[in-house]
């Protein structure tokens, strides 16, 4: 028999939420956009950071609000369910240019109203060169912006377009004090003042931003208040009417003050979560270590027999609903690699207290009920997983991760907390550490990480090495040689090594262009009340108020990488059967495969804009010439075809693979991975901070695959990238140990802004409890080995191939992707495709 | 393996000096720290028995406690009709056509030649009380290979186990005993002309070599694969599963139920299959069989 903890009924009330919020394809809304416009164009005469505060004020004054049917946790950003709302201020265009294709888009379509289309078309154009966006880019360097935009090398695109997010604020000091405790903590910095101080303008102003956001939404919490009354004046259902009585009361209280019930806390905490998301369109507004600073309540509650545990599981079910409320429309490009509707709100349990001690409790293990009762993809729960980890904990974890909903993901305190020890952190706060968004580490409520700066493509830099730094035919990287001179590997080695370090400078400075344009354009004065030492030091998170700023890109393509280079050094530098110059060709040729389908359309596109830009005059039979020898590779003899078909077929059969658990395999993985991570720490950010590497790809290893061409470990060009940290798909032929020795022996505390590893398990894999033990071991030697991350799709092939075929059936389908979970029939094609293929761990 | 002698001399500043001889340690009394060590003599000479293997198989679940790895032995006494691993059964080296490449099907090995292998997963072992377990073919055709696999094996503080169909003579099983902490040992039939019929062997030497391994005091458990048309009939369950509650100290007896995931290799290897048209059994009827086998009071469970 299995013996699992913490197995609470699931209420009827949570079904029904589900299926309400589901029935409809999401909505944009238009109300925040005419909102803050209307507020800035009434602010114009006062500093940025008080536009701001009156902008957001202005919002909550004026945004319509909701009670949903059967809600108990109370608290929307739109009127439709899972609706979003636009954030002009950061930028625009895209949208205005996808108004019409946003509803029928293959990934995260939105419905919208043509009333709706018309306002946005209305309200935008005020917006011109006023964004985040066009300061950004304005800071940027031309080198820079255009390895973004026009080669791909990185994308900075998410915080390029976007707010910043990513941050876990101190929730668990608002429960405690309320906003009117922070109110008052602003005036008492204020009081500090001198009028004659350097900096008491930016100070002064900062602090009164502050107490005017904290204002605002004590009023907006109120305005839930009065609703709740009316609705329950006019109900009569003497249940329900008892429970709008209750959400009244709950409203008027929290958050303006501290709460004094888990209820109350639960309530509180939304208004925090939900209203970060309306200050700025930022993702990965992450609750943290929930399990901690909600455990007071509940304990208070339960000891004194307040509340049972079924309540409270109903609670904690509310908000895991509530949490898939939240929704954010992304540009087409960035929906397919963001794809799933994710919000990133990762939720994390378990793991040590500050005095390293084991944490967990109660909530640790509700929480992971809630996952199960609620089978949603947010918020991304994860498990903190240590030596004094219970085993029931983790043993529940592995219950849920048996039910193929990809959650959750486990995190290592081995080998996290010395890593952002490394990086500066107090020993107290990074046994405190939570997760950010996908899978990156922080200390709540003192740090800015800016952790998803940007998706750095190693692939890229090995391309240009065989060119010698052209692109398209363009120089834009250094001169490294051509590699028909190159003698030895570790020529052809620093080649990579020097083309990939020049465009780190280049990703820097992109970074650092768009930060300063954040800090100027759009500081959050809401959002940093709630993160140490901005009140303390008078001034925003995006100018440097946190107590740890970092800035965190992430880098990805080591296993293509290490493959690549492998085949290299043996089979053209040790055995000597083809030279470089000859895989060159091959790369340049596609190993004689050409490329196909709606990738050959936008190639012939391309070269026709080239040619026509050279003044070359080009007409159909051109264009059909062009598409032939995309196509069929018309200029190219059987022989060569045949010869660079034989190259891949070398590469692929005769040269060892990283994931297999071979010693020399895998540490050149870690150097490869070193040449990112190493370099991208040697660099300092605009708030005082420093660079640190992650090395993950979210999803982006495809749509960035998609624009990078044959690469020399005999991938064909535009497929998708190795995923994560882990070995290229289907190319782990050893089981998931082995897997995971490899991927153990890269040098990962060194890339603290966190890794990935994903791996795919049958169900099969974790029947009964000897499956669920046998399968904690398993993670458990993972980070015995100093593995930092990992997490689990448990699925069938066939499942997936049902549920491309037929997607009605698989609504609710939810998989891991990458750093999140997704639903399966939202993804594009693609996506789906590269999840199906994934190696299968295990039987 | 064959240890020679070794001299290491240790003295330590605390007077205590330390000689080992093979593996005895002699503790005397002297002044400061030598650590000696006497040239030109290993420490441990690497085997120069070969076993012929097929497989190494990481990450096991099903086949003994924990985390596993298995070693695949090539060769077995018994010809059984439903051999889901029927490239294991000849101890020739043959070439087996898989997604139409051909494919070299075993190896021969020295025990140093796959003990890196083995020890990749020590942490998964340790964390999952897991270990190694030698299977095949049958482990027991190379038994002084396996003894000597079996004990490098213990030396890393492994758990080991084998599994075996034990149908061969006690001698040889007497070699591996001293290394062993579990035998998963097949009864497949208790009449012995039909077990003959199916499997090439009678059945006598087996039931009495499994008395005798049980007497020797390893931990045994009993399996039988479940072949429909050969031993599914409640009967027939019944009988082994009673036989087994004989064999002192068994605990369990686990009942396999037949796949069919090896018949493609039977026409890899160019060979027939001689039972087409028989079904898995369904999860009804295996549940059913389930409670026959309890009724030997064994713990008794459906799978590995």
């Amino acid at each position: 028999m299995e013996n699992i903890k913490f197995i609470i009924e699931k209420s009827a009330r949570i079904g029904k939420l589900i299926n309400d919020l589901y029935e409809k394809m999401p909505e944009i809304e238009s109300s925040r956009a005419r909102l803050v416009t209307e507020s800035y164009k009434m602010t114009e005469n006062l500093p940025i950071i008080k536009r701001r505060s009156a902008a957001f004020a202005h919002i909550l004054r004026n945004i319509p609000i909701v009670i949903r049917e059967n809600e108990l946790i109370v608290g929307s950003a739109t009127l439709a369910p899972r609706g979003c709302q636009t954030f002009p201020e950061y930028s625009y265009e895209w949208l205005l240019g996808e108004l019409d294709t946003v509803a029928t888009r293959d990934a995260d379509p939105f419905y919208i109203s043509e009333e709706t289309k018309k306002e946005l078309r209305e309200i935008f154009p005020w917006w011109h060169g006023k964004t985040t966006s066009d300061l950004a880019k304005a800071n940027m360097s031309p080198e820079a912006y255009e390895a973004f935009t026009e080669h791909s090398v990185f994308t900075p695109g998410n915080y390029f377009y976007n707010g910043i997010g990513h941050v876990c604020v101190d929730y668990g000091k608002v429960l405690k004090i309320g906003y009117r405790g922070i109110i008052a903590e602003a005036e008492s910095a204020l009081k500090m003042l001198d009028v004659s101080d350097g900096d008491y303008v930016s100070r002064s102003n900062f602090l009164n931003a502050v107490i005017e956001s904290c204002q605002a939404v004590i009023e907006y919490a109120r305005r839930y208040s009065v609703l709740a009354r009316d609705m329950a004046s006019k109900e009569s259902n003497p249940e329900r009417k008892r429970e709008l009585e209750l959400i009244s009361r709950n409203c008027l209280r929290v958050p303006e003050f501290g709460a004094t019930s888990f209820y109350e806390a639960c309530q509180s905490f939304w208004f925090i979560q939900l209203l970060l998301q309306v200050e700025s369109s930022g993702h990965s507004i992450s609750p943290g270590r929930f399990d901690q600073y909600m455990y007071p309540y509940f304990k208070k509650d339960i000891d004194s027999g307040k509340i049972t545990y079924e309540a409270a599981q109903e609670l904690l079910d509310c908000i895991w609903v509530k949490f898939n409320d939240i929704n954010k429309v992304r540009d087409a490009a960035s929906a397919d690699g963001f794809a799933g509707y994710g919000m990133f709100q990762n939720l994390i349990v378990g793991g040590q207290d500050i005095h390293g001690m084991d944490a967990t409790n109660d909530l640790s293990y509700m929480c992971i009920e809630a996952a199960m009762h609620v089978p949603l993809p947010q918020p991304s729960i994860s498990i903190r997983v240590w030596n004094g980890s219970p085993e029931p904990l983790l043993i529940k974890a592995a219950a849920l991760t048996r039910l193929g909903t990809g959650l959750p993901a486990y995190y290592n305190d081995e080998i996290i907390i010395p890593s952002i020890m490394a990086r500066g952190l107090t020993l107290e706060d990074a046994r405190d550490y939570c997760i950010i968004g996908c899978v990156e580490p922080q200390k709540a409520g003192k740090t800015d990480g800016w952790h998803d700066a940007a998706f750095f493509n190693m692939c890229r830099p090995m391309e240009l090495a065989f060119s010698n730094g052209y692109d398209k035919g363009k120089k834009i990287g250094p001169d490294t040689g051509d590699v028909a001179d190159m003698k030895t590997f570790k020529e052809f080695y620093e080649a990579y090594k020097a083309q990939q370090s020049y465009m780190i400078k280049l990703l820097v400075n992109a970074n650092n262009a768009i930060d300063t344009a954040h800090a100027v354009r759009c500081p959050l004065p809401f959002q940093s009340c709630m993160v140490e030492d901005c009140i303390g030091r008078g001034k925003s998170l995006q100018e440097g108020g946190a107590i740890y700023n970092f800035t965190g890109p992430q880098g990805f393509g080591i296993a293509n990488n290490t493959d690549g280079l492998v085949a290299i050094k043996k089979l053209v530098f040790e055995e000597k059967r083809f030279t470089l110059c000859e895989l060159r060709e091959a790369l340049k040729a596609n190993f004689g495969y050409g490329v196909q389908g709606a990738q050959a359309e936008k190639l012939t596109t391309e070269i026709a804009a080239e040619l026509m830009r050279q003044g070359i005059d080009i007409n159909e039979s051109a264009i059909r010439t062009i598409y032939d020898e995309v196509t069929n590779q018309t200029s190219l003899s059987e022989s060569e075809k045949a010869r660079y078909k034989e190259i891949k077929r070398l590469i692929e059969e005769e040269a060892p693979k990283y994931g297999n658990d071979i010693y020399d395999v895998d540490m050149l993985a870690r150097d490869v991975a070193n040449t990112y991570t190493k370099e991208v720490e040697k660099y300092k950010n605009p708030r005082g901070g420093i660079f640190q590497a992650g090395l993950y790809p979210v999803s982006a290893n495809v749509p960035l695959g998609a624009s990078t061409g044959a690469t020399p470990d005999g991938r064909l060009a535009y497929t998708p990238l190795a995923d994560g940290i882990g070995p290229a798909s289907g190319r782990d032929v050893k089981g998931p140990t082995a897997t995971a020795n490899s991927v153990a022996k890269l040098e990962q505390g060194v890339a603290s802004n966190g890794t990935l590893l994903n791996q795919k398990f049958h169900p099969s894999a974790l029947a009964g409890m000897s499956g669920l033990t046998k399968f904690v071991a398993l993670i458990r030697s993972y980070f015995d080995q100093k593995g930092m991350h990992v997490q689990f799709n448990v699925v069938t092939r066939e499942t997936l191939l049902d549920a491309q075929k037929n997607p009605e059936k698989y609504k609710t389908l939810v998989v891991r992707v990458a750093g999140y979970s997704a639903l399966f029939t939202t993804l594009s094609r693609s996506l789906q495709n590269d999840i199906i293929n994934r190696t299968e761990q295990g039987w | 393996m064959k240890i020679r002698t070794v001299n290491y001399i240790i003295a330590c500043k605390a007077s205590y000096f330390i000689i080992c001889k093979a593996s005895y340690f002699i503790i005397c009394k002297t002044s400061y720290i030598i650590i000696y060590f006497e040239k030109g003599e290993n420490r441990k000479m690497p085997s120069d028995i070969k076993g012929r293997i097929f497989n190494i198989q990481r990450f096991s679940i099903h086949d003994g406690p924990g985390i596993r790895t298995i070693v695949f032995f090539k060769g077995c006494y018994m010809r059984c009709a439903w051999c889901c691993n029927p490239e294991s059964q000849s101890k020739e080296i043959e070439t087996i056509i898989e997604k139409d490449k051909e494919k070299i099907v075993g190896r021969d090995v020295t025990v140093d030649d796959i003990m890196p292998e083995i020890l990749a997963d020590l942490p998964y072992y340790k964390r999952s009380e897991g270990g190694v377990t030698l299977s095949g073919g049958e482990v027991l055709c190379q038994a002084d290979f396996a003894a000597e696999l079996l004990k490098e094996c213990k030396s890393y503080g492994l758990h080991t186990a084998i599994e075996t169909a034990a149908s061969a003579p006690f001698s040889e099983i007497e070699k591996l005993l001293p290394y062993l902490d579990l035998v998963l040992m097949d009864i497949k039939h208790m009449n012995s002309e039909k077990h003959k019929e199916y499997t090439a062997a009678p059945n006598e030497r087996i039931l009495e070599n499994a008395r005798k391994i049980a007497e020797s005091g390893v931990e045994l458990i009993i399996r039988t694969p479940v072949i429909p048309s050969f031993n599914d009939t409640p009967e027939e369950i019944k009988a082994i599963a009673h036989f087994a509650k004989t064999l002192k100290g068994v605990k369990e007896h686990h009942l396999l139920p037949y796949h069919r995931l090896g018949t493609d290799k039977y026409k890899g290897l160019g060979r027939y299959y001689s039972l087409p048209e028989i079904e898995p059994p369904t999860r009804e009827k295996m549940e059913y069989l389930l409670s026959i086998a309890e009724t030997s009071g064994l713990k008794c469970k459906i799978g590995g």
